[in-house]
């Protein structure tokens, strides 16, 4: 996915840019209002990370803008307000969601995956590895012509999975990719989620091999 | 008015053969709990019935009734008002000038034409006409007089018949005469060429209207001028011997009058006596009210009584009636 | 919050006192004023008749054989009958001898020739009213001073006295209840202006602050012209303040969030269990102190905004709906499943930002509950009346505990390290007493929590 962060606060954005990227999405960033209009007009992008406060004028002006020009890409805005007025103006203004600061990555991820979802409708982009294809906002599996829904860890899991082919995940890494800092968590609970994937998988030429005393792997047959 | 006091005064003696009072009677139980002096100038025989209808109501009231003349009755009220409790007279100038004096009480239950009534204290109840009194034989062949003109016209052209033998008042004497005599005069002159054609004729001066129709009826007169027609009328003797004339060129109509003493020593029975005589004045038959009433001489020929007013008084200044009786005199009495 | 507003005494009356006062005053003076230019003209219509009287009198005076005469006419006296029928007294003084008339009646000394005086005196136990004049005769052989005096009681003048007493007075009692009448008409209709003013106002929602532009009367311009001062300064004021805590919050949040993006990061990478609880204490009180920040505030603008409800018909079934999706992304992270079980239309009418605000903590606080793979529900009901239920599958509520968790800042005793401020049963209940309901805690016999808002 790409994406476009219009944030003034360079420290915010390097986090943001560098998590994203650890997702596998592309982050263009834009610190001035005046940047991100260039950068929207030149780049398609998938969506736009919008922050409210910026040096040379109020987030929400860029998004009237975006939305007279009939640009329909799909907003987020990232706001230090958590007012319920202030949450329905923007709303109002054409922003899809908003995620107030200081905000968790996973929520970010999750609101973004559920924006995607439900602008770009059926027509998804799929990562096709092997003989599976997977919709990663979509949160579908498609293993010899049957469509499996995926629920949300798992869908992230195999989405992680499939980002890094051939990239050793220990347990404890994918505790931290997967659960909240916050959630009591074993790493036992993996095995629970690895062994699912591994079911919905089933027959198909992409597999989750255990390394033992390393983590998992993907590969692919072939 | 103290002319005619003192002159009264002079002649009391010549009529000291006669009695205090003209008349005098009393009607009802004398030893009745309520007691009136009714004080008077009109004869018994008129008042009878008032007060015999009045004390038949109340078995507990007495009446006595004093008739004099309407000169003395006026000096003897002054002197003793709280003496009389009800005081009656034709003598309409008089009467009110009591009344202006103060001597009469305010009854203002009564309820009185207003015309004929004066500060709700004097109360008139009759009206009588001056009228001119003929023998009716000794104008046989005569022209009737209809006003004074035609009066005076007879006299002079028949003078050796009527020489001795008119009669007046004597102004001096009665006040009712004196009423008559000032209001004719301020009526008109033809009064004074009257007087000194009477007077050029050996006027003959009463002081009462009874004796003069007595005379009338003699014959001993045989024109009487300014006489109550009320008292020739009311004699039953008269009908045929003499003929009531009305003046027909101005009326001199007096209305008998009744005042209530101040000094009353009975106000509720005095006003009671009074309320009574106005009610039979208004609703009785000519039986119960034997005297011409309010009405009588009112409406047809225009004719009206002499006002119950303070002009009344006009006459009674002493200084106005000095000269008044002086000219009377000088045009009754003419030495032959 | 609206405090008694202290009352001293009352336009209207005041009003209405000071027009009927005054209309009562100037009855009064009217009354007296023209019933004493009454008397006047009355006792000048007596003195002129007396006057005429006098002269008819005085003119009759004449010096015959040396004596005088006055043969007055009978009009001088006739002229003097009133309808009252009053007395008559006179006096005709030659020098100081009483020549004719009524003796002791108060005459004036000295009137000169030419002159009428009139006086007022007490004859007989009544007043009279006295008009004299005089005229020197001039004789052969020396001069006369004939003085008359014409007296008159004054009751017919007493009468018409009264009369004009009577319907003056009819006058002004009628003059003062028209003035009263008017005065309340009056009265009413300028302070229906306030009135209006006041319904104007009191009409406008709470949020309202709009200058008043209906027009008014010009005594009104400088009161309406300070009210909207006054509503524009506390807009800019309130505006002032939205912008500082905007501000504040941005400048206060965005550094945190960058210190948790990279506490979060950082965790990632982090292998030693020391580095990794520390980082996870960071988050922790990052995460702790935006909650506490948010439902603070959230709980003031409750706090303020249930004093002040903007009430319109709000369908709970569509604001439940629109919530539900919006916390859905949240809820899947951890696989919890957001579940909406609604017959149909709710409505109810509400605030549309305190009912979010209370369903969202709600919602909230059951996410931070429910365990993985659960699934919480809201239900909505209609009858007996609306109710919604907020059901989770978790722990449930410590049952000794529940009538106090909706106080301010408690927490469960059970709720562990789980971040909480403990405001948020609080804000779900004073939207609920705001909107004329209650909140109930139970615990369901199958297990886990049920928060009910009943409306």
């Amino acid at each position: 996915m790409k994406y476009l962060l219009v944030e003034d606060n360079l420290e915010l954005a390097n986090a943001i840019c560098s998590r994203m990227g650890l997702d596998g999405h592309q982050v263009d960033h834009a610190a001035k209002i005046s940047d991100a209009v260039d950068f929207a007009r030149m780049g398609e992008y998938d969506l736009i990370l919008l922050d409210i406060m910026l040096p040379d004028g109020d987030g929400r002006s860029f998004l009237e803008q975006h939305r007279a020009g009939k640009n329909d890409t799909p907003v987020i805005v990232l706001t230090a307000r958590s007012q319920v007025s202030d949450r329905i103006s923007m709303l109002d203004l054409g922003a899809d969601d908003y995620v107030t600061k200081p905000f968790d990555h996973a929520e970010l991820q999750a609101r973004c995956r559920a924006v995607l979802r439900r602008r770009t409708g059926t027509a998804q982009p799929t990562t096709r590895v092997g003989d599976v294809e997977f919709d990663p906002v979509g949160g579908h599996l498609n293993v010899k012509g049957s469509t499996i829904n995926l629920r949300n860890r798992e869908l992230r899991l195999l989405e992680l999975l499939m980002n890094a082919r051939g990239q050793v995940f220990s347990k404890q890494k994918l505790v931290d990719r997967l659960f909240s800092y916050d959630d009591d968590v074993s790493e036992n609970a993996i095995e629970v989620y690895v062994g699912r994937l591994r079911k919905h998988l089933e027959g198909s030429s992409v597999q989750i091999r255990t390394l033992r005393g390393l983590g998992y792997r993907l590969d692919h047959d072939g | 008015m103290r002319y005619i006091t003192v002159l009264i005064l002079a002649l009391l003696p010549m009529f000291a053969h006669s009695q205090d009072w003209e008349d005098r009677q009393v009607f009802g139980d004398q030893d009745a709990r309520h007691s009136l002096r009714i004080l008077s100038s009109t004869d018994t025989s008129f008042f009878a019935p008032i007060i015999e209808s009045f004390i038949a109501q109340r078995p507990d009231v007495s009446v006595e009734y004093l008739v004099t003349g309407t000169a003395e009755l006026d000096v003897r009220f002054r002197q003793n008002p709280d003496l009389y409790d009800v005081v009656i007279s034709s003598a309409m100038d008089l009467q009110l000038k009591l009344t202006n004096d103060g001597f009469a009480q305010r009854l203002d239950s009564l309820v009185h034409p207003d015309w004929a009534q004066w500060r709700s204290s004097l109360f008139a109840f009759t009206t009588e006409p001056a009228a001119i009194v003929i023998n009716t034989a000794a104008f046989d062949g005569l022209t009737i007089p209809a006003t004074r003109q035609d009066l005076i016209e007879v006299l002079r052209r028949n003078a050796d018949l009527f020489y001795g033998k008119v009669g007046t008042y004597d102004v001096r004497l009665s006040g009712l005469g004196y009423l008559f005599a000032t209001q004719d005069a301020r009526a008109s002159e033809t009064f004074w060429r009257l007087m000194e054609v009477i007077g050029s004729l050996d006027a003959q001066l009463y002081c009462c209207s009874g004796e003069m129709i007595d005379d009338l009826v003699e014959g001993r007169i045989l024109v009487a001028y300014n006489v109550l027609g009320s008292y020739a009328l009311a004699r039953a003797d008269t009908k045929d011997a003499l003929t009531i004339i009305l003046p027909s060129d101005f009326p001199t109509t007096m209305m008998r009058s009744a005042l209530v003493s101040n000094a009353t020593s009975d106000p509720i029975m005095s006003e009671a006596f009074v309320d009574h005589l106005i009610r039979l004045q208004s609703e009785g038959s000519a039986k119960d009210f034997p005297l011409p009433s309010l009405d009588a001489f009112q409406d047809t020929n225009g004719r009206s009584s002499i006002s119950l007013e303070p002009a009344l008084m006009t006459y009674l200044d002493r200084l106005k009636q000095q000269v008044f009786i002086r000219e009377w005199e000088s045009a009754i009495i003419q030495s032959p | 919050m609206t405090d008694e507003v202290v009352v001293f005494g009352s336009l209207r009356n005041r009003l209405a006192m000071i027009l009927t006062g005054g209309a009562a005053l100037l009855a009064i003076l009217l009354f007296v004023v023209v019933r004493g230019y009454a008397a006047q003209i009355a006792q000048e219509g007596q003195d002129n008749i007396l006057s005429a009287s006098v002269s008819s009198i005085l003119d009759s005076a004449v010096l015959r054989d040396g004596a005088v005469q006055l043969d007055f006419p009978y009009a001088s006296l006739s002229m003097l009958s009133t309808p009252a029928d009053d007395r008559v007294f006179y006096a005709i003084y030659e020098d100081s001898t009483l020549l004719s008339g009524y003796d002791g009646l108060e005459t004036p000394p000295l009137v000169p020739n030419g002159e009428r005086m009139f006086t007022s005196a007490q004859y007989d136990n009544a007043t009279v009213r006295v008009a004299t004049a005089s005229r020197t005769l001039i004789g052969a052989d020396r001069p006369r001073r004939v003085s008359v005096s014409v007296a008159q009681t004054q009751d017919a003048l007493a009468e018409t006295l009264n009369r004009i007493s009577r319907n003056v007075a009819g006058f002004g009692v009628g003059f003062f209840a028209l003035a009263t009448a008017l005065a309340f008409w009056g009265t009413s209709t300028t302070i229906g202006q306030l009135s209006r003013l006041t319904t104007s106002v009191t009409r406008r929602g709470p949020q309202d602050l709009s200058p008043f532009l209906k027009p008014v009367p010009s005594e009104m311009v400088p009161l309406v012209g300070s009210l909207n001062t006054l509503m524009a300064r506390l807009e800019q004021s309130l505006k002032q303040s939205e912008e500082f805590i905007a501000e504040a919050a941005h400048r206060v949040r965005t550094p945190l969030a960058t210190v948790r993006s990279y506490a979060e990061a950082t965790l990632q990478r982090v292998q030693k269990q020391e580095n990794r609880d520390a980082l996870r204490s960071m988050m922790r009180a990052i995460d702790e102190s935006s909650r506490a920040a948010g439902q603070l505030l959230d709980h003031a603008m409750v706090t303020f905004r249930a004093e002040n409800l903007e009430r319109e018909d709000i369908d709970l079934d569509g604001l439940l709906r629109e919530l539900v999706q919006r916390m859905s992304p949240v809820a899947e992270m951890r696989d919890v499943a957001l579940h909406l079980e609604s017959a149909g239309p709710a409505i109810i009418h509400g605030d549309a930002v305190l009912l979010q605000n209370a369903f969202r903590n709600l919602i909230d606080n059951a996410l931070k509950y429910a365990p993985i793979e659960t699934t919480i529900t809201i239900r909505i009901q209609t009858t007996p009346r609306i109710s919604v239920d907020v059901i989770d599958q978790g722990r449930g509520f410590v049952p000794d505990e529940m009538d106090k968790l909706a106080g301010r800042f408690v927490r469960g005793g059970d709720t562990g390290d789980h971040i909480g401020s403990g405001l948020g049963l609080t804000i779900a209940q004073d939207v609920a007493h705001a909107h004329d309901g209650t909140m109930i805690l139970s615990n369901r016999s199958e297990g886990g929590a049920c928060v009910t808002l009943l409306f």
